[in-house]
């Protein structure tokens, strides 16, 4: 019975070193080494693994190319997590109200993009996004109205935003939602004795109450969104306009996979992942401060 | 939905106070109506522009059905002598051992982290969670690295293991081991001399079958579309899930038109499996224990 947890455990436990600390720690490694050519490169012996120090990491900060990145998928996110847990927020909040029809249909049509791969959904939109055979570059001739290049410069971003959020507004209703129903019905009966109306309910007490999922939410946005590959990925052939080092973490695929260099690749995932844990972090203490002088309030 | 009429109904201010009106609350209805057809409209478009010849589907209006879904279907199934259903056979694969194995462990883990006390449980559990955290490619190419001593790349293998482990899922199993078995009822087990072991299997497994049903089905969807790690890890195309398969044939479909109709039907019945999955599950299982809600 004492050991019982520990062998219950034991799976997880063996998985885990496996498959996440022990890459993570390779991954470190592999960060502060460089291979030192000698000659010309050729024969066994040329290529030698050795120290590296901060210089894949001085290199990758200084090279540009992932900064860009990054500066990219930091627009990408201004307009990603806003629009999709503004909407997740609105559906649920309207799906929360009393007397609306067709609740249990909508619900289920708002969800079902979850279940749609990021490549399929990207390839789809992609598809739509093309002047030939898109519906609404059909309509617009139709009204004469030119048709905007949505594959380049500034409707690049909306165009992958709109994919993330169609994807993942869905999943943060259903946990918006959830939350919402958590709240006892008594707590509603008691402001509209008190005369308030359906809106001021929304803004003043529901909005309130789910304020920790819609932390948790922004949460795991955030880090959804630092770590976009798929999309950028799949809507690359169809545009020049996605380079090979669009996202941060295509960068790390380009140069890990397409140069060859593991030890910058390495040094690269490394930062993006340092940089995910503080901003995911700053962001939930700066939440929780702010909870608790309201609480103090 | 039913949670939600049955809240309504039992609301005591609808019974006593004013007659209820009829109408429908018309602004949340409409949004929503919005936005399903938002959700709806690029599967719609790939329902219609599945049935369409490649030439229809550059010369009529995009909502008009087309004349060449029995040809598109054809082409789709003679393409590389099927190459397209091996890619959903293999993504069945993925998907459905891989959510099994991960279901099995979370139990164990989400079951030993509710019902024992034992040192270091929370601590096990942070470093769980913290694994959440990790962006997938520093874990996706050292792990290729790794495997690649192994001599396991490029092998069903190399997709299935690395995404057995869920921490999502791991948690997801906590929660509801610790809302469906009761304390004294793994007590009563010891009383009657049962193993650990037999406990948990016999006793504490069937309680806890309806959250493991959404362990299950949220591991299904992430492997199914899972598009980094299958792309790192594998070069045979025999060995695809569907997600990789449609990328390479949009890559090189990308420059001749005539693949286009091939993705499009490709990317509809890629689709349509798991929503059907979805409409038939929720039937029996409610979508809000996804984020780890649990019945009182």
């Amino acid at each position: 019975m004492r050991n019982a947890p520990y062998g219950f455990l034991l799976p997880p436990a063996v998985l885990f070193v496996l498959f996440f600390a022990l890459p993570i720690g390779y991954a470190v490694w592999l960060s502060f080494r460089k291979v030192r050519v000698s000659g010309l490169g050729l024969g066994s012996g040329a290529r030698t693994e050795v120290w590296a120090g901060l210089q894949n990491y001085t290199e990758a900060l200084t090279g540009g190319e992932l900064l860009h990145g990054a500066l990219r998928v930091l627009g990408y996110g201004c307009i990603v997590v806003p629009v999709m847990l503004g909407l997740a927020l609105l559906f649920a909040l309207m799906l929360d109200t009393e007397k609306v029809r067709l609740a249990s249909f909508t619900r289920l049509t708002i969800f079902l993009p979850y279940a749609v791969p990021g490549v399929v959904a990207a390839l789809l939109w992609g598809f739509l996004y093309l002047p030939d055979v898109s519906p609404f570059s059909y309509l617009l001739g139709e009204l004469h109205l030119p048709w905007p290049d949505l594959l380049d410069g500034g409707p690049l971003y909306l165009a992958l935003s709109n994919i993330a959020v169609w994807g993942g507004t869905g999943f943060n209703m259903i946990v918006i939602y959830t939350a919402l129903r958590a709240v006892p019905a008594e707590v509603y009966e008691a402001a509209k004795l008190d005369g308030c109306s359906p809106l001021q309910i929304a803004l003043r007490i529901k909005i309130p109450m789910v304020a920790p999922s819609l932390v948790l939410t922004f949460f795991f946005s955030i880090i959804a969104t630092l770590q976009v590959f798929n999309e950028p990925t799949t809507l690359k052939p169809l545009t020049n306009s996605v380079s090979t080092t669009w996202s941060p973490l295509m960068k790390v695929y380009q140069d890990a996979f397409g140069r060859g260099d593991i030890h910058a690749a390495a040094a690269e995932a490394v930062l993006v992942a340092l940089a995910t844990l503080v901003l995911s972090f700053g962001f939930l203490r700066a939440a929780n401060r702010r909870s608790r002088q309201e609480g103090a309030r | 939905m039913n949670a939600l009429a049955a809240r309504t109904n039992t609301t005591p201010g609808t019974a006593q106070g004013p007659p209820p009106r009829r109408r429908t609350a018309l602004v949340p209805t409409v949004t929503l109506l919005l936005g399903a057809l938002y959700c709806l409209l690029p599967v719609a478009w790939v329902v219609i522009a599945a049935t369409k010849s490649g030439r229809e589907l550059f010369s009529t209006f995009t909502f008009l059905p087309g004349s060449g879904f029995a040809d598109n279907l054809r082409d789709l199934n003679t393409y590389r002598d099927g190459v397209y259903w091996r890619w959903m056979g293999n993504s069945a694969l993925y998907a459905g051992l891989g959510a099994l194995l991960s279901t099995a462990v979370s139990a164990c883990g989400g079951y030993a982290l509710a019902v024992y006390r034992f040192r270091g449980r929370e601590t096990v559990f942070n470093i769980l969670l913290a694994g959440v955290l990790m962006p997938p490619v520093i874990l996706a190419v050292p792990q290729y690295l790794l495997l690649a001593e192994a001599d396991l790349t490029d092998s069903y293998v190399s997709v299935l293991l690395p995404l057995v482990l869920s921490p999502y899922g791991v948690y997801l199993s906590r929660i509801y081991a610790a809302a469906a078995v009761p304390a004294d009822v793994v007590e009563a087990g010891r009383m009657d001399g049962a193993g650990e072991w037999r406990i948990f299997t016999r006793v504490a497994l069937p309680m806890m079958v309806p959250g493991l049903v959404t362990v299950f089905l949220f591991q299904f969807v992430a492997v199914w579309n899972n598009f980094l790690l299958p792309y790192i890890m594998l070069s045979d195309d025999e060995k695809f899930p569907i997600t990789l398969g449609l990328y390479t044939l949009l890559e090189q479909g990308a420059n001749t038109p005539a693949l286009y109709t091939l993705v499009i039907t490709g990317a509809f019945l890629a689709v349509v499996p798991l929503i059907a999955l979805f409409l038939v599950v929720q039937r029996f299982w409610s979508l809000d224990l996804l984020s780890g809600a649990v019945k009182s």
